[in-house]
């Protein structure tokens, strides 16, 4: 790999870890409203399993998704103005922090009920099977996730069926504040993919790198006709769940001892003893990053809310004969 | 399931068209919708078709007999029993550029999948800011006939008040095919509720190619005393009543279907009752909080000076669907309900 794609992971690693101490931020301020998710700490597994999908491949992901969105090409100034609710956002307000998208990579959303979006990325997989797309389909979702009966299906659907899936379980040991020993009846969440037939490994969601491998072999699998793949990244949440999480069920300790393992600075630390890189790139990358989140909190707090007259676009996507819902439903 | 032998045998019979005495050809409901998939099948490729035992078993009440051999296993899937899965594959499917139809054995079922419909199907538009849809079309069956609590019942209140979907419950062959096809082309998620019961009425159907917007109520049989408004198996029902009340009691009743139940179109109801001045609501679900409510509600809003007498609503009985036939009878409101409520609404 080359230095300028290592340097590249960095710095969306670094965009996404900014752009949401930011969101945080502007969240005290008044600014962002409902839920904020925050990835911190998970940077990893994004990045590096993103970078192995191509632009045919799909994708469907779980609420705590602005590093997915920012991973894959979204626009920060678009996907900071959706977190304050602006008309310029992602999704024009509609959608907000939990429903990220960006259609024209095939990131069709970040979704909200645990488990309830791995039968869509199932779905988008039967989808490039009948129209025999040389591509496939990543469902991310949590640990939580797998205890779920959506997860059960679609995993029993596309092993059946062999269908060109990534399983891609992001393990942070916790499901909101139920650790993981209490929710779980076996340890590691890969062992129910294997109950379904489906292959896999477990990897250190910490290490981009390890991510970027992982998801290449995966994507192989899937496009050779193996059917699915699932992989089970280990990586931690150093945030609370959402901003109203008062983290009662772990200690300070226990989340400082996971921050020694911080994927930013331990790649970071990688290149340059590996001198890849020099103090001098990471310093630029770094003051290009905060000039984005700058301008992104900028572009989003001056955007214009959407406007009432817009309430009911879209109820329906289609219009014409049939047009859109009647006032009053 | 509900088909037996006797109904297999006679199915047979039902494949072949009937050329009535006017030279209109006369299809089955089943066999509207059958043509509908055949010629939505033929048109797209990317139409497939999903669902439980819709394959070799032929579909549980055989609207897919013969689709499999047809058309192969790769666009007629026979799902595992999984109806939250199925229902968000079929979802997933068509965010990805396919149109799948998914057949939810029975409405009973479907709750099972009511995440996926109400909270994906039914929010992609409008959640993610009309940037993509999800064109899917779910097919299920309401009715009844000894099957118990479980799998007696219909829920279309329950996915008519979702804002995103398209509810549509048709009565007859025309309004079946036509509505089908025009799901299978449109741009959004259709919840498409056929009635285990009327697989094989009868009905005129053209030969030519048609399809019909999914919006709108239909008037049934013009009248001036009342208006019986009802959907699916009820609005049958209505016409039978207002036929017995015309020859028995002299009373001309105006019989509406609603056929599409989202989004609610009132207005020929409105207009129906300031002719008529009264309105008796026929549904086969529970009254309480159902769509009789809701449109008891709008004729007292759009037509409050016009009415004479209280709105009336027949429905079933409050209680879970009984086994036995006496008490199952009376739980389903039939002619004599509708009838009574009629005489009552006149009186």
């Amino acid at each position: 790999m080359d230095t300028g794609q290592l340097l590249d992971f960095y710095r969306q690693m670094y965009l996404i870890r900014r752009f949401e101490e930011r969101a945080a931020e502007q969240y005290a301020y008044g600014k962002i409203g409902g839920f904020l998710h925050l990835y911190i700490g998970e940077e990893a597994v994004a990045v590096g399993a993103i970078a192995a999908m191509t632009e045919k491949d799909h994708l469907f992901t779980h609420y705590r998704d602005h590093g997915y969105a920012l991973a894959i090409g979204a626009d920060p100034n678009a996907a900071m103005a959706e977190l304050f609710g602006k008309e310029t956002g992602t999704t024009s307000g509609r959608g907000g922090s939990m429903h990220m998208i960006h259609p024209e990579r095939n990131f069709w959303g970040g979704y909200a009920i645990v488990g309830g979006h791995i039968p869509l990325a199932v779905g988008a997989g039967l989808a490039i099977k009948h129209k025999k797309e040389d591509a496939v389909s990543v469902a991310i979702f949590g640990d939580g996730a797998t205890n779920n009966g959506a997860f059960h299906e679609a995993a029993n659907m596309a092993s059946l069926w062999k269908l060109p899936v990534v399983f891609l379980c992001e393990n942070n040991r916790y499901g909101m504040g139920t650790a993981v020993e209490y929710a779980s009846a076996v340890p590691q969440m890969l062992t129910k993919a294997q109950g379904h037939g489906i292959e896999g490994e477990i990897v250190d969601g910490q290490d981009v790198l390890a991510m970027y491998a992982v998801m290449q072999r995966a994507v192989e699998h899937c496009k050779s006709g193996k059917g699915p793949y699932f992989i089970e990244a280990m990586t931690y949440r150093f945030r609370g769940h959402s901003m109203a999480d008062p983290e009662s069920y772990r200690d300070r300790e226990e989340v400082e001892r996971f921050r020694q393992n911080d994927p930013i600075p331990l790649f970071k630390q990688q290149l340059l003893d590996a001198e890849k890189a020099s103090a001098e790139d990471f310093e630029r990358i770094e003051a290009e990053v905060e000039e984005v989140v700058e301008e992104a909190v900028r572009f989003a707090d001056e955007s214009d809310f959407p406007p009432p007259s817009t309430i009911y676009d879209w109820v329906y996507f289609s219009d014409g004969e049939v047009g859109k819902e009647p006032e009053r439903g | 399931m509900a088909s037996t032998l006797a109904d297999l045998k006679s199915l047979e019979e039902d494949m072949l068209a009937q050329i009535d005495e006017n030279g209109i050809r006369e299809i089955t409901y089943r066999q509207a919708l059958q043509e509908a998939l055949t010629e939505e099948m033929t048109a797209n490729e990317n139409v497939i078709l999903m669902g439980e035992d819709i394959g070799a078993y032929g579909g549980s009440y055989v609207v897919t007999r013969g689709f499999q051999e047809e058309w192969g296993r790769e666009r007629v899937i026979d799902t595992p029993i999984s109806e939250l899965g199925m229902t968000g594959v079929a979802t997933g499917a068509a965010i990805a550029g396919i149109r799948p139809v998914l057949e939810i054995m029975t409405i009973n079922f479907s709750l099972l999948a009511m995440d996926q419909i109400v909270n994906h199907a039914a929010k992609i538009s409008y959640m993610f800011g009309g940037h993509f849809n999800a064109p899917v079309v779910i097919r299920t069956a309401a009715g009844w006939g000894q099957l118990g609590a479980t799998h007696s019942q219909t829920f279309e209140a329950w996915y008519a008040h979702v804002p995103g979907l398209r509810v549509v419950m048709p009565s007859t062959p025309l309004d079946a095919k036509g509505f089908l096809k025009s799901a299978i082309r449109g741009d959004d998620p259709v919840l498409f509720i056929e009635h285990s019961l009327i697989y094989r009425n009868r009905g005129p159907v053209p030969t030519e190619e048609y399809t019909l917007p999914l919006e709108g109520s239909e008037v049934r049989r013009e009248g001036t005393d009342v208006t019986l408004i009802s959907w699916s198996r009820g609005a049958i029902l209505a016409q039978g009543a207002a036929e017995e009340l015309q020859e028995e009691h002299g009373i001309s009743c105006e019989v509406i279907d609603m056929r599409v139940l989202r989004p609610l179109d009132t207005d020929t109801v409105v207009e129906s009752v300031k002719k008529t001045n009264r309105a008796v609501i026929v549904e086969e679900s529970w009254r309480t909080l159902g769509l009789g409510a809701e449109i008891a509600a709008r004729i007292q809003e759009d037509a409050f000076d016009y009415l004479d007498a209280p709105v009336g609503r027949v429905g079933s009985l409050e209680v879970p669907m009984p086994y036995a036939r006496n008490l199952e009878r009376l739980v389903i409101p039939g002619k004599d309900e509708v009838i009574q409520a009629v005489l009552q609404a006149l009186a």
